[in-house]
């Protein structure tokens, strides 16, 4: 395209429209979809607003492949119970020991409903057409499918995964769910314009028409997703894929809740799984025996096998046996790194030594075609097929002619060290931190309510928040929630101060007419990030970050031009971006220690995870100054809470 | 053809995330609406194929290809930097995305795919 061409769309910035409801839910995706269905389940009106197409949009848009953490169904040989023992110490997730307890035990016991829901929405979730009968993995009376460890069956394979967002999409029209597709949350509204007031609403701009909304809420459910794409941003690699999860993970849950005074907590905290922004790979396009491949046989250039071992470092001789738990094992989950109680069966450990030595040539590949029938189709065609963004890959690869009957994928060449870490596709190169779930986010309580009144949060934009199945299972307890408060509260008026501020600051940008534009701005404070608040930091980097942000706060930010509303929302996710980097500077600087599960290197304090360390540092603002706070890990076993996960489930649960 | 120079800004990478068929398109615009983050425009001109306004935001989901009610009428490429290969087992052929002469396409769909409910399932 050269020159401009016309606006396709009505411009009118500034015009309102107000909408009340019951339920507001802010960001539709697999959390927020789940929580809009149960809420009008229970008779509320229930309003769901998104950047992107509700029918597409969220982390989980464009598929998944396997349910974690199902282990209430009818063939799963572990408990809730057993499976918070397990996990929440050395997380299948890396949480390590800063996991939150809740949500886990929470998609312990709902994970299996919530996918019996959307089973019952029109997703196949079972093998009911029989494609693998006698297959090792497939419970013949269910016909369930299951992941990873066949012994234990807690993850359920999905095989219509891919169109699960449209099944939400559509349940949500059935039951009168009030949509708003393309339209960008920019605040949340709270009684007297008060920060730290009871939320009652937030304000929205079309991202088409630039026009203004503001939402009546009785209560109000979090579902804007993760913090990501704040140390990497270029889109001339391959456009906004170079984001891991999803594009629209931009930050703008964590500013909105931090500039109402919502209580944040791990914004320090990295990702366990860095990827390599615009230098990676497509996600599962690439030869691979982990994850989503898991356990692919992989070869070397001259198709020399790569043994796999169990826990013990025994050697497994057959594909089965990958499959398997150790002797004496409950459950395995797969992992890079995990405790050895819950460690699977992978590739040899000294891979990285083996290729410097010569033992196996690069590049490796796939070796699917070697692989039991079953297995084969289920990694390509289901895994690889419905895992989110893989469907568009088992497509294109096939008509390209990939046919994994005949042919091996090849795995991207990578420095040898690189290969102790999977997924591959992330390959090697800057690092893009805190990209998946797990990261720091919205500090909650039993009910998945925050410190405010009225405000809820569920999926990953809670802290810690974990995967597709967590996702939707937070969403439909916290809409219980959401819906039980609702009931009993009374409407409050919004300010009118408040709408004004919120106007003038988001319509800023349509005024100017020179400065920088939003790219610039994202790669600049990209670079920020990179620089003092990288892998390494101390307290002079990270306050020098701090004074980089004031100043172009009040200097680039503040000419940033945006020529049409796509521009004006693209500008405002930079300035969330803007207050969520800060947010992450002030929070490094109050962890005085480095601590490995946290991915946090302090040079000035190299000590790692000194047990005095080893608490949630929480952060808020009171009018407009910031409040350090702090709770145990296990906040949610401590009073005033029940010692056990099961009565505290049992109470807060609701109907 | 540019066998006139021109003065024109660089293109933006990736140069075209996804190529419309225009003899195929009828310009319904479902692929407008399920895009994730807003890469396409509707056509001033009612009918006619949208436009691809903004490929250096796309994030390579699939979602207009899989909603397009016309098959073929949208083809997806990643971008080169994106493209990886294959080796056939038995004869030590290496084939990749995007080559010259590429072998005969593999047809079957995934797991789960039903045909007669293509737009229900979006894929």
């Amino acid at each position: 395209m050269g020159g401009a061409a016309e606006y396709p769309y009505p411009v009118v910035y500034g015009k309102e429209n107000d909408v009340e409801a019951d339920v507001l839910i802010l960001g539709g995706g697999v959390a927020g979809c789940h929580a809009a269905v149960s809420a009008a389940k229970r008779g509320a009106r229930v309003v769901v607003v998104d950047k992107g197409p509700v029918i597409r949009s969220g982390s989980g848009g464009a598929g998944v492949d396997h349910w974690h953490g199902a282990c209430t169904n009818p063939c799963s040989t572990v408990s809730p119970e057993e499976m918070i023992e397990m996990t929440l110490y050395g997380d299948y997730l890396l949480h390590w020991e800063f996991g939150n307890g809740i949500t886990s035990y929470i998609l312990f016991k709902e994970s299996y409903d919530a996918l019996l829901d959307v089973e019952e929405w029109g997703v196949k979730v079972r093998d009911v057409d029989d494609e693998f009968k006698g297959a090792e993995f497939r419970d013949e009376k269910t016909k369930l499918m299951f992941a990873y460890d066949y012994d234990a069956r807690h993850c359920i394979r999905v095989n219509g995964g891919a169109g699960i967002k449209v099944a939400y999409y559509n349940e949500m029209k059935r039951l009168g769910v009030q949509i708003h597709d393309f339209v960008t949350v920019t605040s949340l509204l709270t009684e007297g314009g008060r920060q730290g007031g009871r939320v009652i609403g937030a304000t929205g701009v079309s991202v088409r028409t630039g026009e203004f909304y503001i939402f009546k809420a009785k209560a109000t459910i979090l579902t804007t997703g993760v913090t990501a794409g704040m140390w990497i941003f270029s889109t001339e690699l391959n456009g906004a894929a170079s984001s891991h999860g999803d594009p629209n993970d931009t930050a703008d849950g964590t500013a909105m809740a931090w500039q109402a005074g919502v209580e944040l907590t791990l914004m320090e905290k990295a990702s366990p799984m860095p990827v390599s922004g615009g230098f990676a790979y497509p996600m599962y396009g690439t030869g691979n025996a982990h994850n989503t491949w898991y356990a692919c046989t992989m070869v070397d250039a001259n198709g020399k096998e790569i043994p796999w071992v169990d826990r013990d470092g025994r050697l497994l001789t057959t594909v089965s046996e990958r499959y398997h738990d150790a002797p004496g094992q409950k459950a395995f989950f797969n992992g890079p790194d995990l405790p050895y109680e819950i460690r699977s069966p992978r590739l040899i450990p000294d891979l990285p030594e083996r290729i410097k030595r010569g033992e196996y040539v690069l590049p490796l590949y796939a070796d699917l075609p070697s692989m039991p029938p079953h297995e084969r189709r289920a990694i390509w065609g289901l895994m690889v097929g419905h895992e989110g963004k893989s469907h568009i890959i088992y497509t294109t690869y096939g008509k390209a002619g990939f046919d994994p009957d005949k042919d091996m994928l090849q795995t991207n060449v990578m420095p040898p060290d690189r290969y102790f870490f999977y997924p591959y596709w992330n390959t090697m190169g800057p690092r893009q931190w805190r990209e998946g779930p797990g990261g720091g986010g919205v500090f909650f309580d039993w009910d998945l309510k925050t410190n405010l009144e009225g405000l809820y949060v569920a999926g990953t934009a809670g802290y810690a928040g974990g995967n597709h199945a967590g996702s939707a299972s937070t969403g439909r307890y916290a809409a219980r929630k959401a819906v039980a408060y609702a009931d009993t509260i009374e409407w409050l008026p919004v300010s009118r101060e408040q709408i004004e501020r919120e106007k003038a600051r988001v319509y800023a940008p349509v005024t100017r007419s020179e400065g920088i534009g939003w790219k610039e701005l994202r790669a600049g404070l990209a670079r920020i990030m990179q620089d003092y608040c990288g892998e390494y930091k101390n307290e002079e980097t990270l306050g020098m970050g701090l004074q980089w942000l004031d100043s172009i706060r009040e200097s680039e930010a503040a000419r940033a031009y945006a020529r049409n509303p796509h521009e004006l929302a693209r500008v405002l996710e930079c300035y969330s971006r803007l207050t969520a980097a800060e947010v992450i500077l002030r929070a490094s600087l109050e962890r005085k220690a480095s601590s490995k599960a946290l991915g946090f290197n302090r040079l000035d304090y190299p000590q790692m995870d000194p047990p005095e360390w080893t608490k949630l540092v929480t952060l808020r603002l009171e009018e407009g100054e910031m409040k350090v706070g702090e709770h145990p890990v296990d906040y949610y076993l401590k009073a005033p809470y029940a010692s056990s996960f099961e009565d505290n489930y049992r109470e807060h649960c609701g109907p | 053809m540019y066998t006139e120079p021109q003065m024109v800004p660089n293109p933006p990478a990736p140069n075209q995330a996804i190529f419309i068929d225009a003899e195929l398109c009828t310009g319904c615009n479902t692929c407008v609406d399920v895009c994730r983050t807003d890469v396409l425009l509707p056509n001033p001109e009612t009918g006619r194929p949208p436009i691809v306004m903004y490929p250096d935001e796309c994030w390579f989901g699939g979602c207009c290809v899989g909603h397009c009610p016309v098959p073929g009428a949208i083809r997806m490429e990643h971008p080169l930097n994106q493209r990886i290969g294959w080796k056939r087992r038995d004869t030590g052929e290496y084939f990749r995305i995007g080559m010259k002469n590429p072998p005969p396409p593999n047809t079957r769909p995934p797991v789960g795919y039903d045909p007669e409910q293509r737009m229900e399932l979006c894929i």
